[in-house]
């Protein structure tokens, strides 16, 4: 649910945004070079203050796709109670976008989600180490070129001995 | 932020400046963390300095199985998410995916789950305040709220055979239908209940020891929650008025008159009272839902070709033979538009959402879920900074973390 004014009011600022809709959610596909400048302009003058989520798809098998990774923006205006949510199209060798945790505090952990998951890097992140996986791991699991059962890792996994005596 | 936050463990363990420092870990196992997750205290005396939330020892990959399973496969690891209510769960996952396809499903149905929703909210929010409670020593208040989680157990297990693991929901539908034993139990509870609620609040609401515990403990302002993406009862708590059920309504709530329940302090007696205050409109919800449950099917029309028809139309229609056919053929099964999309429902804990990608097969593309014990355990540090180490258990316990949806 969102309201004309805002989609507007955002394409006038940032008229490469390209809009569509689909079950009533209204969805951008934001450039990545101004995805913190549209996400601090829905913040500050549009009223979207809640993140509600960060997370990424990998198009890699996926018909029609151009761009490897897609990440997912998912904010709300508390008040309005509208909701956009945002996409902003990254690439191998280097994926990467500006970290959100300046705008949003809450957006630390779920950016290092990110990054753990697939291996998205978050410039500026305070604190960009894995989170779900251990820290010796050195792939990004979500990636669809990971196997489900994954590489064996686990067999390699350094196991904590008991103390002798 | 604080410096302390974006320093990582070893840095903090190599900091000379701090050795006066004493290094206490909290877990993984430990009575009190009520499941398997590890926070590493820096104590000054009695004090936490700085508490640094270390994850991942549930992780078992729950979103990359969902690029495996079918749409009705997956709502078995739903389940496993949020283990103290899993119908939400599953009711969640279910609505994305019906977004998804753009499916409505019957109005039985709506009614139905909106009755298990908030079923499930109050198991949930017995065991959460249980043990709140039982961290901070009442031990009595954890008995009577387990005891009233067993009678909801018996209801779960009577719908669906299941006590602890629901799978109640498939796509367009339920698995069965509500049996009139069910609804009979759902109303001998609804009739029961408000008599022990009563009694609860009575042992805690004005219970010295237990409001001095946690009156005043990790508040959370109003500004933080909105920013720090908190959602659900601990928002409310902070005097977020938000709730789906009212801001983005699904299911069957525009039918039903119910409350949104906050307070303004932020604390973690806040925090129990809205969960108590909850328990209350819940039950409203379900007396409404119960005595107005729509007659007609659970499962959408056999035309849709997404939830299996009955055995009678399987034998004596050429339509239901096949569709049951396409539907239990390996190879078959529906077609979903090649998009995407996100669902949520205010889950007992929070705003609890599903990210849905569809690629024309019937199993997801990305089966991304938005926990929202996972962003409310990042609250942790925040809250807990100048608090004392018994506070940890009530602050953990307000914030009602399920490892297993933490992790995932």
């Amino acid at each position: 649910m969102i309201e004309q004014q805002t989609v507007a009011a955002t394409s006038a600022q940032f008229p490469a945004i390209a809009w569509s809709e689909f079950r009533g959610d209204t969805r951008g596909v934001v450039p990545r070079d101004a995805l913190f400048a549209v996400l601090q302009y829905l913040r500050d003058q549009r009223g979207f203050d809640l993140l509600v989520d960060i997370t990424c798809v990998d198009y890699l098998n996926y018909r029609d796709a151009d761009d490897r990774f897609g990440l997912v923006y998912i904010l709300t205006n508390t008040r309005t109670n509208e909701t956009i949510t945002l996409r902003a199209f990254v690439n191998d060798p280097d994926p990467s976008v500006p970290s959100v945790v300046p705008l949003w505090p809450g957006a630390n952990w779920l950016e290092r989600e990110v990054w753990d998951m697939f291996g998205i890097g978050f410039e500026g992140h305070p604190d960009l180490r894995r989170i779900l996986m251990p820290e010796e791991f050195t792939a990004h699991p979500l990636r669809k070129d990971y196997p489900l059962q994954g590489r064996g890792e686990r067999h390699n996994f350094p196991v904590l001995q008991r103390a002798e005596g | 932020m604080s410096v302390a936050e974006t320093k990582t463990l070893e840095q903090l363990a190599k900091a000379e400046a701090r050795d006066y420092l004493w290094t206490l870990n909290f877990g993984p196992q430990h009575p009190a963390t009520h499941t398997t997750l590890r926070i590493v205290l820096m104590l000054e005396g009695e004090r936490v300095v700085d508490a640094i939330p270390d994850i991942g020892y549930l992780h078992s990959g729950f979103e990359k199985i969902g690029e495996h399973l079918n749409y009705n496969q997956y709502v078995t690891v739903t389940d496993r998410m949020n283990y103290i209510s899993p119908l939400a769960n599953n009711i969640a996952w279910h609505g994305a995916v019906e977004k998804l396809l753009g499916l409505e499903i019957t109005p039985r149905c709506k009614y139905v789950r909106t009755i298990l929703a908030e079923l499930a909210r109050i198991s949930d929010h017995l065991l959460s305040n249980g043990a709140v409670g039982l961290d901070v020593g009442a031990f009595t208040f954890f008995l009577y709220g387990f005891y009233q989680r067993e009678v909801l157990y018996d209801i779960f297990e009577t719908l669906c055979g299941a006590r602890f693991t629901n799978s109640y929901t498939r796509v367009g539908g339920a698995m069965h239908d509500m049996t009139p034993l069910v609804i009979e139990k759902i109303r001998a509870f609804v009739r029961t209940f408000p008599k022990t609620l009563d009694d609860m609040e009575r042992l805690l609401n004005r219970n010295r020891i237990f409001v001095d515990r946690t009156k005043g403990v990790g508040v959370l302002s109003k500004e933080e929650a909105i920013a720090r993406s908190a959602t659900g009862p601990i928002a409310r708590a902070s005097g977020v008025t938000r709730d789906l059920r009212k801001d983005a309504p699904y299911l069957a709530y525009p039918d039903l008159d119910f409350k949104i329940c906050c307070a303004p302090a932020g604390d973690c007696f806040a925090r129990y009272l809205v969960r108590m205050a909850e328990i209350r409109e819940s039950l409203r919800i379900v007396a409404q839902a119960i005595e107005n449950l729509p007659s007609g099917p659970i499962n959408v029309e056999i035309e849709e070709r997404t939830a299996l028809p009955d055995k009678k139309q399987v034998y004596t229609t050429i339509e239901g033979t096949i569709s049951h056919f396409e539907l239990v053929m390996w190879n078959r099964g529906f077609t979903v538009p090649h998009d995407e999309t996100y669902a949520a429902i205010e889950a007992p804990n929070g705003e609890l959402g599903f990210y849905v990608v569809g690629d024309g097969t019937d199993v997801a593309y990305r089966a991304r879920c938005r926990p929202p014990s996972y962003i409310h355990f990042a609250l942790f540090p925040h809250l807990i900074r100048g608090h004392t180490l018994s506070d940890v258990v009530a602050v953990l316990g307000s914030l009602n973390i399920i490892a297993a949806e933490l992790d995932r």
